[in-house]
């Protein structure tokens, strides 16, 4: 459609000790070193409050550090203000202009930094297809749906060619369905483009499907930066245990050579030091396969939740509510107050510090 | 159908005493001057038959002498210095509404306060406050005589200047209030997004904080340019007869002059200058608001 072809920029970016407080003194940002490598999705998670938003402000200029660097393609952005960056944002209320339609707010950005009208219109167009939004041009923004606006966003940011695009929490204002349809499409786009994506969102499902790395922040601080794999198989911490969606932790007592006395008892295994033991819901095994493991105890259902592929059991073993989740194969499953047997394996299970 | 028809009486109970206050204080008044202004002159300047043309005649300036432009100078003047006065009020307000929005809320209303409290006080006294401002031999007419701006002994009243000074000082309150609401549902999201793509300072006001605060703008000018406009105390007290507008024109024919038809004739011009303005404006606002704003 055009001969335009969006040029394939990318930029790393380097965070050093960023700190940023607001009037009360609490830091929103406390000492936040990250790196984010270029052409990655890097996905900024946290719940809110948590600073994810204002380190996503200082990297598009919009606040200014108190103490510490920020480095995008080498280059440091001390002092430069958010219109000389060559980063651009999707805000999360789309921020569009209401009195300029859907091409009018395409070629904003282009618009300000004075390119030809016609390559305005030519790169306009091509963006909009790429976004799916090539027959809304001439709409009026109030026209629009939540989805359309959130293209239109995405398509006025991505239409400069940033050498990092930021997303705040792009998808937050959109219905299950589409919200999925749009992860994918981000995603996939992301990949074609080549181009540098920090993301911010609170939603750790949202986080995993779509992240090449993840930044799990906590209070203002990083809890821990890794794959999605990592940080949901191997928190770092019970913050990000938590966050992530696990819900059985068990408290450990005592460790020795050849596993750990915990609240529930002895399991024997190969566990590392720390406080507590999380047993993702798939370790823990009830009957039958229950008997395939080595640390064997009772349990009483307290709740049973039918989610139709699964089922999930919430089991009382003494003080301390475990979570197991068995996949329906057509047996009749547990009745609250019935005691079933519970193994747990030490695959699927790991340590955590406070 | 009597669903429909119930709606309608309690409309109509509901729109008629709008209505009819509207037609006892608006209209009725309205066709009477109209009506008047079509009327000759009688004995102490009351309308009589026959009907007659004289008084716009005379307005246009056709008097016993021959013909004379006073009257339309003074119409003239009357646009300029309302231009003028409503283009200061603008250039101050903008940056006061401006400020006082980004204040901490607890002083907000203080401020406000402030801006809106000399209005209390009537325009005539406020005048009066002005002249001993700019009589000759105080500090401040002292000092623009210093600087060569007035002729030593001068004073700075009465002049054109002190009408428009009293003009803007009198008008500033009904630019700031509206201006000052604007500000204060201001999506800054926008702004930021502007600053995002690019837009420079000045950029970022005229593409996300102009448009947004432009429905502030318009009610402000409405309320700032239609009062100056037919402004009668301030020009008779700062000006001294230099910068008499078409108000004292009107109100000297039912006053000294005892004229009511040329008064009549004169209030319709007024009228219809503002309906004109009126008109300007919206369709200003309409090409500012870039409802088809050409991407350059």
């Amino acid at each position: 459609m055009s001969g335009h072809a969006l040029a394939r920029t990318a930029s790393s970016i380097r965070v050093e000790a960023v700190t940023k407080s607001f009037e009360r003194g609490v830091p929103a940002l406390d000492a936040v070193t990250l790196d984010v490598e270029a052409g990655e999705f890097f996905t900024l998670l946290g719940p809110s409050g948590c600073g994810k938003t204002t380190l996503l402000r200082v990297l598009a200029g919009l606040e200014e550090p108190d103490t510490g660097r920020v480095e995008i393609g080498g280059r440091s952005m001390a002092g430069v203000p958010p219109h000389r960056r060559s980063v651009n944002t999707v805000f999360q209320s789309y921020a569009l202009f209401p009195h300029r339609n859907v091409r009018q707010n395409i070629g904003f950005g282009l618009e300000m930094q004075g390119v030809p009208g016609a390559e305005i219109a030519e790169r306009s167009q091509a963006i909009a297809g790429l976004t799916g939004i090539g027959t809304l041009l001439e709409r009026d923004v109030a026209q629009l749906s939540g989805g359309q606006r959130q293209r239109v966003a995405l398509a006025r940011a991505l239409v400069n060619e940033p050498d990092v695009l930021l997303l705040d929490e792009p998808l937050s204002a959109l219905d299950a369905g589409l919200r999925a349809h749009l992860q994918l499409e981000l995603k996939r786009l992301q990949r074609r483009l080549g181009m540098t994506f920090v993301f911010v969102t609170h939603d750790q499902e949202e986080a995993m499907v779509m992240s090449d790395r993840i930044a799990v922040l906590n209070a203002g601080r990083i809890a821990q930066v890794d794959t999605p794999q990592g940080v949901y198989e191997a928190p770092a911490d019970l913050f990000v245990a938590r966050f992530m969606g696990h819900e059985n932790f068990v408290p450990i007592r005592q460790r020795d050579a050849t596993g750990v006395d915990t609240a529930i008892g002895r399991l024997d295994g190969d566990f590392a030091a720390g406080s507590h033991l999380l047993l993702r819901p798939e370790a823990i095994r009830l009957d039958s396969d229950a008997r395939q493991v080595p640390n064997r105890f009772m349990a009483r259902v307290s709740e049973r939740l039918y989610r139709g592929g699964t089922t999930e059991y919430r089991l009382d073993c003494g003080d301390i509510q475990l979570m197991a989740s068995c996949a329906n194969r057509g047996q009749p499953g547990h009745e609250v107050g019935e005691t079933v047997e519970v193994g747990v394996s030490d695959r699927g299970t790991a340590t955590l510090s406070d | 159908m009597s669903v429909l028809r119930r709606e309608t009486r309690h409309m109509l109970f509901t729109v008629a005493p709008g209505a009819l206050f509207i037609l006892v204080f608006l209209v009725l008044p309205s066709v009477y001057l109209v009506g008047m202004a079509f009327l000759s002159s009688g004995p102490y300047g009351l309308p009589t038959l026959p009907l007659s043309l004289q008084s716009f005649r005379e307005l246009a300036g056709f008097g016993f002498l021959g013909w004379s432009p006073g009257n339309l100078y003074t119409l003239i003047r009357s646009v300029w210095q309302t231009l003028l006065a409503t283009a200061l009020v603008i250039l101050l307000a903008y940056p006061a509404a401006y400020y006082i929005s980004t204040r901490p809320a607890r002083w907000r209303p203080l401020m406000l306060l402030a801006i809106v409290v000399p209005s209390w006080t009537n325009q005539v006294i406020r005048s009066v406050g002005w002249m001993n401002i700019f009589a000759p031999g105080t500090p401040v007419s002292d000092l623009a005589a210093l600087l060569g701006l007035t002729a030593p002994q001068m004073g700075l009243f009465p002049s054109q200047f002190a009408v428009i000074v009293g003009l803007v000082y009198n008008f500033l309150p009904f630019m700031v209030l509206p201006l000052y609401a604007a500000f204060e549902r201001l999506d800054t999201e926008q702004v930021e997004a502007a600053r995002d793509l690019f837009a420079s300072p000045v950029a970022v006001f005229r593409h996300a904080v102009f448009p947004q605060t432009l429905p502030g703008l318009m009610a402000g000018i409405v309320l700032v340019a239609i009062p100056a406009f037919g402004m009668y105390v301030v020009t008779e007290l700062l000006g001294g007869g230099k910068a008499t507008m078409i108000g004292n024109l009107v109100a000297r024919q039912f006053a000294q002059a005892s004229n009511w038809p040329l008064g009549a004739a004169g209030a319709m011009i007024m009228i219809a200058v503002t309906l004109i303005g009126l008109k300007v404006l919206r369709d200003l606002g309409r090409r500012l608001s870039g409802d088809r704003e050409v991407v350059l």
